[in-house]
C-alpha cells in the first residue's frame, strides 16, 4: 500500500511540473510574446517582471526561474495589470470562497448522488427508481450556466426568498451551491444506480445472499464497496469539472471567488493571473487525483502492490 | 448494466438466430424508445437550423427601431410584431438569433466531436497497436493530460490567440480526445489477436495500413456511439466558454451567448430572452444524449 | 417424511424474445443424508431447479408448485424465512469459485459473518472455527492464508474454501452447482474427492448438479437425468449406468470417453439443445432423438417401472438397446 501510495506520488509531481511547463511555454508563445503586451505596462511592473524571469534569459532559464519561486516559496510573481499586486493577493482573496461553497457542493452531490442512486437500484424499476433516473437525465442538460439563471428568476426574483448574488453569509451560500452540484449529483446518482444494479447481479452476492445473510448487510458490506468503484473513478473529473464550474458561479452570483478573477484577468490579458489560477488549479487537480487513486487502492485489494 | 433479465436469457443458452450484428443493433435501437424520440427532437432541431431562417421575418442583424429602448414592453413574443420569439435587448429579431445561436452550436459540436474522434482514434489505435513500452509512455501521457484542467487551457488560449471560431472549434476538439483514445486503445488491444489481424500481419502488411485498413474499421461502432455522445460535451465546452464571454464574438452567436444574454437580462423581466435558447440547447443535448445512449445499448449491449 | 420433497416444479422467464420454460413439471425428494446427481446439458434447468430450493431466482423467474424442506414450504417464501434456513440448514457451493467469493473482502471475514450472525459466535471464536475449517478443506497453511483476499488463491484452494464455508453452520442439505466445472481435470478429482470424504464426515444430503456423468458415478446414489427443463430418468446410480432407459441418458453415456475400452467411439449427440423461448412440441428430446415417432409430440409421462426407477419415454427399453 505504502509503495503503492509513492508510486502515485511519483507520477504527481512530474504532471504538474508539465503543466507548468506547458502553459509558460503556451504564454511565451503567444504572438507577440506575453510581457510585451500591445498595451504599455506601467514601467515598475515591466521592471518588477523582468527582475522576476529575467526575460533576457534565454527561454529555459526562465522557466526554471518560474517553477523555482512557485515551488520554493509558492510565488506565482506580480499581476501584469495591477502594478500594486501580485498575483498571490489576487488569488489569496477569491480563493477561500470558492473553496467553501466548491467543499460543500462537491460532498452534497457525493452524499445525495450515492444515497439516491442506491436507494434506485434497491428498489429497482419502482416510483423512486424513475424519479432518479428522470432527475437524472434532466440534470445532464442542465449544467451551472443554465441552473444559475434559472434558480435566480425562481427564488430570487419570482419568489424572493434567496439573494441572487453577493457573499455576505450562509443564505448566500444555497444557490451557487444548487447551481453547482445538481448536474453532479445527478451523474453520481445515475453511475451509482448503474453500477449497484450489476454489482447486485454478481455472483458474490448471490453467494452473500446464499449464506442467509440480511438483505441490509448483503447491500452494505458486500455491494457497496464493489458499487463505489465507477463512482470514485468519475469523482477526478468531476471534481475538474466542479472547479471549471464554479468560474460561471462566481461571476454570475458575484461570489468574489477566484474564477471572477480568472475571468478578468482573461479579459484583461493578464498572463501572470491567468497562469497561477490555472497552475493552482491544476495542482489541486493532481492531488485530488491522488487522493482518488488511494482510495481505490484501498477498496479494491487487487492493486495493492 | 446488465440486467437481470439478460442475464437469466443468456443462462438459458438461447441457439443464435443467425442475424447479422449490425441488423440485430438496428433493430435494438429502434425499438428504443427513448433512442427514437432523441432522433425525432434531433431531427426537429436540425429542420429548425437549416430551414428556420426561410421563416425568419427579420434578419439576425437588424434592428427593430420600433422596440428599441423598450424591449421590456414591446419586444416579447409576438406574431404581429414578426418577432416569434421576441426580440433581444437590442432589439434585434430572437427567432434569427436562435436559428443562427443553433447552426453555430451544432457545427461547434460536431466539428469539435470528429476532431477529437480522429485524434483520439489514431492515437487509441498506435498506442494499442504499438504495445508494450510505446504504449505505456502514450497512455501515461494521456493520464497526464487528463489530469489538466482544460477548460483553462482553453481560455488562456483562446486569450493569447484571438477569440477566433477556428481556435474555439479546433481547440474544444484538442481537449476532448483522451476518453476517445483510452476507449479506442482497449479495444485495439483485443483486436489486435485476431486472426484477420495476425494473418494480415504475417503476409507483411505495413503497421500504418493494419490500423486503418483492419483495424479503424472494426471499431467504427464503438467511435459512432462516443461521436455521439461527445457532440454534446462539445456544446456544453463551447457554451459554457461562451456564457463566460469569452467564445463566440460579435456579430456571431451560439445559444451559450444567447443564454448569457439572457440570463443577464432577466431582471428586467424579459424572460423570453434566456427561454428560448434554453429550450432549443436543452432539446440538442437532449436529443444527442438519448440518441447516443440508445446506440450504445444497441451496439455494445454488454456496457449498460 | 423426506428432508427435500420438490413436487411439480416449474420456473419460467419473461425475456424479450418471450417466455422462457426453464423448469417444467419436475419432481424429486431426498432423504437425510442420501446423495443425488442432476445431470443434463447447459439450459436443462439444473441450475434454476437449486436456484429454486435456495430462493436465488432473478426477479423475473416466476415459480409454480411445491418444495418441502423438511416439511416447511420453502417456495415463494419470504427472504426472512428462506434466511432463517440458508447457510444453517440448506447450504450451496457455486460453479465459479472465481467469481462466487467476494473480491473486496479477506476470507476470514467472508467466513466469519456466517457464524458471527447464525451462530452468535463471537469473532474470535469463529475465526478460529473458520480456520479449522479451513484445515477440514485441507488448506495448508490455514491460519495465515484466512487473511488473505480470494485473488490471492487459485482456483482449486477458492473452491476449497467456498465448500468450508458452505459446511460451517453444519447443514442437512448441501447443493454443489457445478463444482468443479470451472478448475483444472487434475483438481476436478481432488476436490470431488474432498467432498466425498466430508460427505461422508458429516454426513448431509447433497444434491450434486453436473453434467459429468463420471462425476456422478462415483459420487451419488441416485440419479435425474434432465433435458428441455424436464426430468428424463430417474434411477440408483448402478442401474442406470447399466442399462439407461432413456434415449437421451443413452447418448451421455455414448459421449463419456472411456478409459477402458480402447474401441469404443466416443459419440456425440447430434443437433442443439432446443431453444426453451419455444421448445419442441412434447418431449424437448424428440428432435435430437432417434427413437422418435408421431406419438412423441405429446410429452410422456414421467412413468414407474422396475420398482425404484422412472423414465419419460415410450419406446420399449429393449428397443433402445438394440
Amino acid at each position: 500500500m505504502f509503495s503503492y501510495i509513492l508510486k502515485r506520488i511519483a507520477i504527481a509531481i512530474p504532471t504538474l511540473l508539465v503543466l507548468i511547463v506547458i502553459s509558460f511555454v503556451l504564454m511565451h508563445a503567444a504572438p507577440g510574446g506575453p510581457f510585451t503586451a500591445e498595451r504599455e505596462l506601467p514601467p515598475e511592473v515591466m521592471a518588477n517582471l523582468n527582475a522576476k524571469y529575467g526575460l533576457d534569459d534565454p527561454l529555459w532559464k526562465q522557466i526554471g526561474t518560474y517553477v523555482w519561486n512557485i515551488v520554493s516559496a509558492f510565488d506565482f510573481g506580480p499581476s501584469f495589470v495591477y502594478k500594486d499586486r501580485t498575483v498571490n493577493e489576487i488569488i489569496a482573496q477569491g480563493f477561500p470562497i470558492t473553496l467553501t461553497y466548491g467543499l460543500i457542493s462537491f460532498v452534497l452531490a457525493v452524499l445525495v448522488g450515492v444515497t439516491l442512486g442506491v436507494a434506485a437500484a434497491i428498489r429497482h424499476n419502482s416510483m423512486l427508481d424513475y424519479i432518479a433516473v428522470g432527475m437524472s437525465i434532466g440534470a445532464q442538460v442542465l449544467p451551472n450556466f443554465v441552473m444559475a439563471p434559472i434558480l435566480v428568476l425562481v427564488f430570487t426574483l419570482w419568489l424572493g426568498w434567496l439573494p441572487g448574488g453577493g457573499w455576505q453569509g450562509p443564505e448566500y451560500w444555497i444557490l451557487p451551491v444548487i447551481a453547482l452540484s445538481t448536474s453532479f449529483m445527478a451523474s453520481i446518482a445515475r453511475i451509482t444506480r448503474s453500477s449497484m444494479l450489476e454489482v447486485l447481479t454478481s455472483n458474490h452476492i448471490r453467494t452473500a445472499r446464499a449464506k442467509g445473510l440480511p438483505e441490509r448487510r448483503v447491500i452494505l458490506r458486500h455491494a457497496l464497496k464493489p458499487a463505489m468503484l465507477p463512482v470514485i473513478s468519475y469523482l477526478g473529473p468531476a471534481f475538474v469539472a466542479m472547479i471549471t464550474g464554479s468560474v460561471v458561479v462566481d461571476i454570475y452570483f458575484s461570489t468574489g471567488g477566484i474564477g471572477k478573477a480568472f475571468v478578468d484577468s482573461a479579459l484583461n490579458r493578464d498572463y501572470a493571473v491567468m497562469m497561477g489560477v490555472t497552475i493552482l488549479v491544476g495542482a489541486l487537480t493532481i492531488f485530488f487525483n491522488l487522493v482518488v487513486d488511494i482510495l481505490y487502492g484501498w477498496i479494491d485489494p487487487k492493486i495493492r502492490y | 448494466m446488465v440486467s437481470t433479465r439478460e442475464n437469466t436469457v443468456s443462462a438459458q443458452a438461447l441457439p443464435a438466430k443467425g442475424r447479422s450484428p449490425w441488423a440485430d443493433a438496428r433493430r435494438r435501437f429502434f425499438r428504443n424508445k427513448a433512442a427514437m424520440m432523441g432522433l425525432v427532437i434531433l431531427v426537429f432541431v436540425a429542420l429548425f437550423a437549416i430551414f428556420g431562417g426561410y421563416a425568419a421575418q427579420w434578419s439576425n442583424e437588424e434592428l427593430d427601431y420600433n422596440v428599441m429602448g423598450q424591449v421590456a414592453e414591446l419586444g416579447g413574443p409576438s406574431f404581429e410584431t414578426g418577432h416569434y420569439f421576441g426580440t433581444d435587448d437590442l432589439g434585434r429579431d430572437l427567432f434569427a438569433r436562435t436559428v443562427q445561436g443553433t447552426q453555430i452550436s451544432l457545427a461547434v459540436g460536431v466539428v469539435g466531436a470528429i476532431i477529437a474522434c480522429v485524434v483520439g482514434t489514431l492515437y487509441g489505435a498506435t498506442a494499442g497497436y504499438a504495445g508494450g513500452r510505446i504504449d505505456g509512455l502514450m497512455m501515461r501521457l494521456v493520464d497526464i493530460f487528463m489530469a489538466v484542467p482544460y477548460m483553462f487551457v482553453l481560455i488562456l488560449l483562446l486569450v493569447m490567440y484571438g477569440r477566433s471560431i477556428t481556435i474555439l472549434f479546433v481547440g474544444i476538439g484538442l481537449i476532448s480526445w483522451m476518453e476517445m483514445a483510452r476507449i479506442v486503445r482497449g479495444q485495439t488491444l483485443s483486436l489486435k489477436g485476431r486472426e484477420f489481424v495476425e494473418a494480415a500481419r504475417a503476409t507483411g502488411v505495413a503497421a500504418p495500413v493494419i490500423i486503418l485498413r483492419h483495424i479503424v474499421p472494426n471499431l467504427m461502432g464503438v467511435i459512432a456511439v462516443y461521436v455521439t455522445l461527445l457532440v454534446p460535451l462539445m456544446i456544453l465546452t463551447e457554451s459554457f466558454i461562451s456564457f463566460l464571454g469569452l467564445g463566440i464574438q460579435e456579430p456571431l452567436t451560439s445559444l451559450g451567448a444567447l443564454i448569457s444574454e439572457g440570463a443577464g437580462t432577466i431582471a428586467y423581466g424579459t424572460t423570453w430572452q434566456l427561454g428560448f435558447p434554453l429550450l432549443f440547447f436543452c432539446l440538442t443535448l437532449f436529443g444527442f444524449f438519448f440518441v447516443g445512449d440508445g446506440l450504445r445499448d444497441a451496439l455494445d449491449p454488454k456496457d449498460r | 417424511m423426506p428432508l427435500l420433497q420438490i413436487k411439480d416444479l416449474s420456473v419460467t422467464f419473461d425475456g424479450d424474445d418471450g417466455t422462457v420454460h426453464a423448469v417444467n413439471n419436475l419432481s424429486l425428494s431426498i432423504d437425510k443424508g442420501q446423495t443425488l446427481g442432476i445431470v443434463g446439458e447447459s439450459g436443462s434447468g439444473k441450475s434454476q431447479t437449486a436456484f429454486s430450493i435456495m430462493g436465488l431466482l432473478a426477479k423475473n423467474g416466476r415459480t409454480d408448485g411445491s418444495i418441502l424442506f423438511d416439511g416447511q414450504e420453502i417456495l415463494g417464501a419470504s427472504t426472512k424465512v428462506l434466511n432463517t434456513l440458508r447457510a444453517r440448514r440448506i447450504a450451496m457451493i457455486f460453479q465459479d469459485p472465481m467469481t462466487s467469493l467476494n473480491p473486496y473482502m479477506r476470507i476470514s471475514e467472508q467466513m466469519t459473518e456466517v457464524l458471527t450472525l447464525h451462530n452468535g459466535m463471537s469473532k474470535r471464536d469463529a475465526l478460529t472455527e473458520c480456520t479449522r475449517m479451513l484445515d477440514a478443506v485441507k488448506i495448508p497453511a490455514a491460519k495465515e492464508r484466512i487473511r488473505l483476499y480470494p485473488h490471492e488463491f487459485s482456483g482449486g484452494m477458492r473452491q476449497r474454501v467456498m465448500i468450508a464455508m458452505s459446511l460451517l453452520c453444519k447443514p442437512d442439505l448441501l447443493i454443489a452447482d457445478e463444482p468443479t466445472t470451472a478448475l483444472d481435470v487434475t483438481v476436478q478429482a481432488q476436490i470431488m474427492d474432498l467432498l466425498s470424504d466430508l460427505q461422508r464426515e458429516f454426513g448431509m444430503a447433497t444434491i450434486l448438479i453436473t453434467h459429468d456423468l463420471g462425476v456422478v458415478a462415483g459420487f451419488c446414489e441416485q440419479v435425474l437425468v434432465m433435458y428441455g427443463g424436464r426430468v428424463m430418468e430417474q434411477a440408483p446410480t448402478d442401474p442406470l449406468f447399466a442399462q439407461p432407459s432413456h434415449p437421451y441418458t443413452r447418448g451421455l453415456l455414448a459421449a463419456v470417453p472411456r478409459v477402458d475400452d480402447d474401441d469404443a467411439i466416443m459419440k456425440s449427440i447430434p443437433g442443439n439443445p432446443p431453444n426453451m423461448a419455444d421448445p419442441p412440441e412434447g418431449c424437448p428430446f424428440r428432435p435430437r432423438c432417434t427413437f422418435a415417432g408421431e406419438d412423441c409430440r405429446t410429452m410422456p409421462p414421467l412413468a414407474l417401472f422396475a420398482g425404484d426407477r422412472a423414465r419419460a419415454c415410450r419406446r420399449p427399453i429393449e428397443e433402445l438397446t438394440a
